[in-house]
């Protein structure tokens, strides 16, 4: 029982071949099944992640949530997903329907194309491939494909400014993400998830909390959430890219939309919080299945507070925020922290400098790495807050005007 | 490569996961059209103009600036996995490239091509 995995694994390629299988074949058929259940923990997986986050930002809206269907209401996703199932796809007049109907596909399989790399113990995950690192932002950005799709397929001029709107956010929030990825890789010296994780005696998010923390900022544009749910703001341009998306359609966008936000907190869990890693895993390796879980749960728990908290922002905000802070401040991290990581590297000054081995060798090279992250996430806010205030006495200036009556609106 | 089966097997049934409900909801769901409900949606209204509008180039530039950092740091990745057998003179020439990256951005922003519609 210590290492589940490897045993199921095991147990089942000798009964495959048993029954007169090649090894090949027997491996194929392994893979397969682990696909198979992958797919359906992503999906199945949002039937409880849909409950936890009503429920939880219920409670923090002082009320209960769902709690009729089912004790504590824990059946009432699959009761909407049935409504939902029930209703007519209606498909409007001159849309194109190959790419209607292929759309919500794609973003759902991108999202769960995600999971073939995610390590959920040392020896569970789906395929351990060279550039695992790189596979993830390529399969989310499949999902930015179906945005446009469905935009322009559904023959509905708000859909399609919605579709364009959203790709270009979607797309401006890669590069932040793809600029701090680089430096959990450089400080592995792998693109492999499972490299990441096992380097992580001590975690990255000790080391690089800025790194984490814009990655983080990155990820949750990426999936449309808020604060960045502009793109399907349901309040304010009624659907955006799915206006003319109902029944199960629609309801693959949501989920897609769900799915994915678990996603990136399973990937945050892996690049920046030790993925399995904790106590005890060595000795019984299927505990790290258990610790990723937690971890993961734990950081959907901050999106979902984050989520009942914040405030949507505007688009031209977003963008603003996106290429002239995080890109440059990825950048001014990145060069920073890889020109002092390796001064210090080579000046000899500490002895196993990088080594991965043990919770007291890294700690050096993490304590160097943080004072690099401080110092340059605490310059970046006060820059932000100067430039905060700046503008604000710029708005208070340009509104005195106004009141007074001098001045025509420039208009904002 | 078999590595890379995994991920083939799994691309194949994650685009038939999602389709499979789908085609289930259109055999079991109501199939009622009828012109008003077929219509499309502007708001209640009756549309006006062409659904296709003008593509605005400022989105075309955003995606053109995302594609140059995009590349960029496809080139990175291998500096980056080298990175721990590196010497400094290698690293200060990964760090020349992401200079002259930077430099790119500020000239974008100055250009005002980061402006917003």
């Amino acid at each position: 029982m210590a290492d589940i995995f490897t045993t199921i694994y095991h147990w089942l390629f000798n009964l495959i071949t048993g029954l007169g299988a090649s090894e090949g074949l027997a491996t194929g058929i392994i893979q397969f099944l682990g696909a198979f259940a992958i797919a359906n923990f992503a999906l199945l997986i949002l039937v409880f992640n849909i409950w936890f986050e009503r429920k939880v930002i219920a409670r923090m809206q002082d009320r209960i949530g769902p709690n009729r269907v089912g004790p504590w209401g824990i059946f009432q996703t699959v009761a909407d997903l049935a409504k939902l199932l029930s209703k007519e796809i209606i498909i409007p007049d001159g849309a194109d329907l190959i790419p209607f109907m292929f759309a919500p596909v794609l973003a759902v399989g991108s999202v769960i194309l995600i999971w073939a790399v995610v390590p959920f113990a040392k020896s569970a995950i789906g395929t351990d491939v060279s550039i695992g690192a790189l596979y993830f932002v390529a399969a989310g950005s499949l999902g930015i494909m179906a945005i446009l799709l469905a935009g322009w397929s559904s023959n509905n001029k708000y859909a399609l400014l919605g579709a364009f709107r959203a790709v270009a956010m979607l797309v401006s929030y890669e590069v932040p993400i793809i600029l701090t990825l680089l430096i959990p890789v450089l400080l592995t010296g792998s693109m492999r998830m499972n490299s990441i994780v096992d380097a992580q005696r001590i975690w990255y998010f000790f080391g690089v909390p800025l790194a984490a923390i814009i990655f983080w900022i990155g990820s949750v544009a990426e999936v449309g959430r808020t604060p960045f749910d502009l793109l399907e703001a349901e309040s304010e341009i009624v659907a955006g890219y799915h206006i003319e998306y109902s029944g199960f359609a629609f309801a693959m966008f949501y989920a897609a939309e769900w799915a994915h936000g678990f996603a990136i907190c399973a990937l945050m869990a892996t690049l920046f919080f030790g993925g399995w890693r904790g106590p005890g895993v060595d000795q019984f390796p299927t505990l790290g299945a258990f610790y990723f879980i937690t971890k993961t749960f734990l950081i959907y728990f901050f999106q979902t507070w984050t989520r009942a908290t914040l405030p949507r922002v505007r688009i031209d905000q977003v963008m603003n925020f996106c290429w002239k802070f995080l890109v440059p401040l990825s950048l001014l991290l990145l060069i920073l922290t890889v020109v002092v990581d390796k001064v210090v590297a080579l000046s000899g000054a500490i002895p196993a400098y990088l080594s991965t081995q043990s919770f007291a060798a890294m700690l050096p090279r993490t304590i160097v790495l943080l004072t690099v992250n401080l110092v340059v996430g605490g310059a970046a806010l006060l820059w932000i807050a100067r430039a905060g205030r700046v503008e604000r006495e710029r708005r208070a200036v340009q509104m005195a005007a106004i009141e007074s009556g001098a001045a025509q609106q420039a208009g904002k | 490569m078999s590595e890379w089966t995994f991920i083939a097997l799994l691309f194949i049934i994650s685009m038939t996961f999602p389709a499979v409900p789908i085609v289930a909801g259109r055999v079991i769901g109501p199939r009622k059209p009828n012109p008003l409900k077929n219509s499309v949606y502007e708001c209640g209204v009756e549309t006006v103009g062409d659904t296709w509008v003008q593509f605005k180039v400022q989105y075309y530039l955003f995606a053109l600036v995302f594609l140059v950092f995009d590349i960029e740091v496809v080139f990175m990745f291998p500096w980056a996995v080298a990175y721990n057998q590196l010497p400094l003179y290698g690293v200060i020439s990964g760090v020349v490239f992401v200079i002259l990256l930077a430099e790119a951005l500020i000239y974008a922003w100055r250009k005002g091509v980061l402006e917003w519609v």
